[in-house]
């Protein structure tokens, strides 16, 4: 980016057409004979200045450099922070903020500036801190169901640790309460199975009463085989369908 | 068929073995238990005659209706048509006995008459002469007058039939105009839905867009009791609902803590007993009509469900209970006295029991070891049984006809869980759904 002032080049334009009316103008002046005046010195020329960034637009840490050139000045410096500099070069600035530099080239003739804008990309925002989880998927990650043998409602070795398990997560959050849902697989009647469910259920809440969690914040009921996780007809899928299932009930 | 008949001589020659019969006995207990002899009256069912071309169609469908409610009907030999003479009488002064009685027809009774139809209203005369005296009264004579629809003119051969079979079996009323409650997932939802007992007319009664079970036809017929899940009435978990025919509208019931379900009627329509958790463990309780009043009939451990009350002496209440470790039948007095294990002649599961309206049959669901569920029936004083399907699927949930000689039931047979009906000696099964999926029928009482 390069500018030349323009109230600068208008102050220049004056001085040149004062100092012709000033040579040509007063010829006429009815003046007493006096000797001619000795020709003035020639006006010093107007200083010019260029500045040039090589890259206007830099990633936060990178740099930048600047060039510039210049006539007719004695003095230059480039603001902010470069400070004065020579007639004619280039220094690597690397601005922490999109800055605009100027550089003021003075001389016998008046003075001139010129601008480079560096901006500066803000980086990415830095990855928000890490939130809590929120309630349901602690939930997911901490309760585990109990699973039963066929036509069974005793709580079988793994689902006394699985409980176990539900049972720490309930006791370290009070706040939640949860409903017992006792599924059966299909191969029972739809009636007997709602009756088999009921006590899988049951099992299930008396298992963490037992384990120290009110009964209060457990309540139950049976599906039977009316909601089947899986629907086919194997036994890894009756074994999922046959389960004392936790649904957050707040 | 050979399997079948095997296995079922083989079942009841192991029921006899315990029981001391001979199975010679058995066929004549059972055919006379269900009230269908071996010698039945053939009939004829001449084409009613359209007094109009308007009238045609329901001319047609007059006869069809009641040819298919006398063929299923189960004490009466309907002749097929194709042996009938070519002129059909349409009044009894047209009637030319002789040709009925001759071979192929054999007929000793004609079903004869004719349908005039306007757009106001279809007229129907129809008459069974008894052609072997026919110069006797008529045995059936009947003017049906109604809305020319196609509903009218099924309810009036219904109605034809069942008088004819009313006649034909000494008075036990035929089950042409009975409905059947069932359940449908065909539009997604668990809903209790409703149909003639032909299969025709289906249609829903509920639209609680959730689970409902188990329905069950009040005495009366003005009532479906049935176990709900209704989260949108604020039920959490399963209770019983109680739907009216009358106002086409649940009726309340109170709503009791636990699993509640399989409500089924006293005989006199003033009790319900169902299955309930309400104090732990799921045990069968009795209230009265409007659910007050709950008393506890069993308690023991395992879960008790399904019961099934005596519709003839009222004493006796049939139930399915897990407290031998696997489900199987009981019989207890209607009080929560005296409670005995059903004894099978082999193990498996045994669910679904249903009382005849005569009191003295229990049918139920029995799913032998290394076999499949299939319908039984057990003489309950002499504990003699007789199977009724086999090698078709799943068959669950029998519930009787009024007149004690069908059943209508689920089935796997056809690839999907549907209704069908049959005899109570197993013949004549039909399927009488095939939208969706359906289960758990039960025939209503009237």
């Amino acid at each position: 980016m390069r500018l030349v002032s323009r109230s600068h080049y208008r102050t220049g334009l004056i001085a040149a057409l004062v100092a012709a009316a000033f040579t040509f103008g007063c010829a006429k002046k009815p003046v007493a004979q006096t000797p001619a005046a000795p020709a003035p010195a020639p006006a010093a020329a107007r200083p010019t200045v260029t500045l040039q960034a090589s890259s206007t637009s830099i990633n936060k840490g990178e740099s930048s450099t600047l060039s510039w050139n210049s006539t007719d000045a004695t003095e230059l410096s480039i603001a902010p922070e470069v400070g004065a500099v020579t007639a004619q070069g280039s220094t690597k600035v690397s601005p922490a903020d999109s800055t605009a530099y100027t550089i003021t080239a003075t001389g016998p003739g008046g003075s001139a500036t010129a601008t480079a804008t560096v901006s500066v990309n803000a980086p990415p925002p830095p990855p928000p801190p890490p939130t809590a989880p929120t309630d349901d998927e602690l939930f997911l990650r901490e309760v585990r169901d109990a699973y039963f043998d066929f036509d069974k409602a005793d709580i079988r070795p793994d689902a006394r640790a699985a409980l176990s398990t539900t049972a720490d997560f309930l006791k370290k959050y009070p706040r939640f309460k949860v409903t017992i849902e006792g599924h059966c697989d299909e191969r029972g009647s739809t009636e007997y199975n709602l009756g088999l469910g009921d006590r899988r259920a049951s099992a299930v809440k008396q298992f963490l009463v037992s384990l120290g969690i009110s009964a209060d914040r457990l309540s139950t009921v049976s599906y039977g085989k009316e909601k089947p996780f899986c629907m086919e007809s194997n036994e890894s899928c009756w074994q999922q369908n046959r389960r004392g299932h936790f649904v957050k009930a707040n | 068929m050979h399997s079948r008949l095997r296995s079922l001589s083989s079942c009841l020659i192991l029921a006899f073995l315990v029981l001391g019969a001979k199975p010679a006995v058995a066929q004549d207990w059972f055919r006379t238990a269900i009230g269908m002899d071996a010698n039945k009256p053939r009939l004829a069912i001449a084409d009613f005659a359209a007094r109009s071309d308007s009238a045609k169609p329901h001319a047609s469908l007059f006869t069809k209706v009641v040819r298919d409610d006398l063929q299923f009907s189960g004490i009466l030999e309907l002749a097929s048509p194709s042996f009938y003479p070519p002129q059909a009488p349409s009044v009894p002064a047209e009637m030319k006995p002789a040709v009925w009685i001759d071979p192929p027809t054999n007929a000793n009774f004609l079903g004869l008459g004719n349908l005039s139809e306007s757009t106001a209203e279809v007229a129907i005369e129809a008459w069974l002469y008894d052609v072997r005296s026919p110069s006797s009264q008529a045995v059936v004579g009947k003017v049906y007058r109604g809305a020319p629809t196609d509903a009218q003119v099924r309810k009036f051969a219904h109605q034809f039939a069942d008088e004819i079979i009313s006649k034909l079996s000494g008075g036990l009323p035929g089950v042409a105009a009975t409905q059947i409650a069932f359940v449908s997932s065909r539009g997604g939802a668990k809903e209790i839905w409703v149909m003639d007992y032909d299969g025709s007319n289906q249609r829903p009664l509920t639209s609680l867009k959730s689970i409902s079970l188990t329905p069950r036809w009040s005495p009366d017929a003005s009532r479906i009791a049935f176990t709900c899940f209704a989260p949108n009435l604020g039920l959490t978990s399963a209770q019983i609902c109680m739907f009216s025919m009358d106002t086409g509208k649940l009726v309340s019931f109170p709503r009791f803590r636990g699993t509640n379900i399989t409500p089924a009627w006293s005989p006199d329509g003033t009790q319900i007993v169902f299955s309930s958790s309400m104090q732990g463990n799921p045990e069968l309780y009795v209230t009265d009509v409007n659910g007050g009043r709950p008393k506890r009939l069993t308690m023991v451990n395992g879960a008790s469900m399904s019961p099934s009350w005596n519709p003839k002496t009222g004493q006796t209440i049939a139930f399915v209970s897990d407290r031998g470790g696997t489900p199987q039948l009981y019989l207890m007095n209607s009080d929560g006295t005296s409670t005995a294990k059903l004894d099978l002649p082999d193990k498996g599961y045994v669910i679904d029991p249903a009382w005849a309206p005569n009191g003295q049959l229990l049918a139920f669901s029995w799913r032998r070891p290394n076999d499949n569920y299939d319908i039984y029936i057990m003489d309950a004083a002499t504990q003699q049984i007789v199977e009724l399907t086999r090698d078709q699927g799943r068959n669950e949930r029998p519930s009787w006809a009024p007149d004690g000689r069908h059943l209508v039931f689920e089935s796997t047979r056809g690839g999907s869980r549907q209704i069908w009906a049959m005899l109570a000696d197993g013949s004549q099964p039909r399927q009488l759904t095939t939208a969706g999926h359906n289960e758990s029928p039960n025939w209503s009482t009237r």
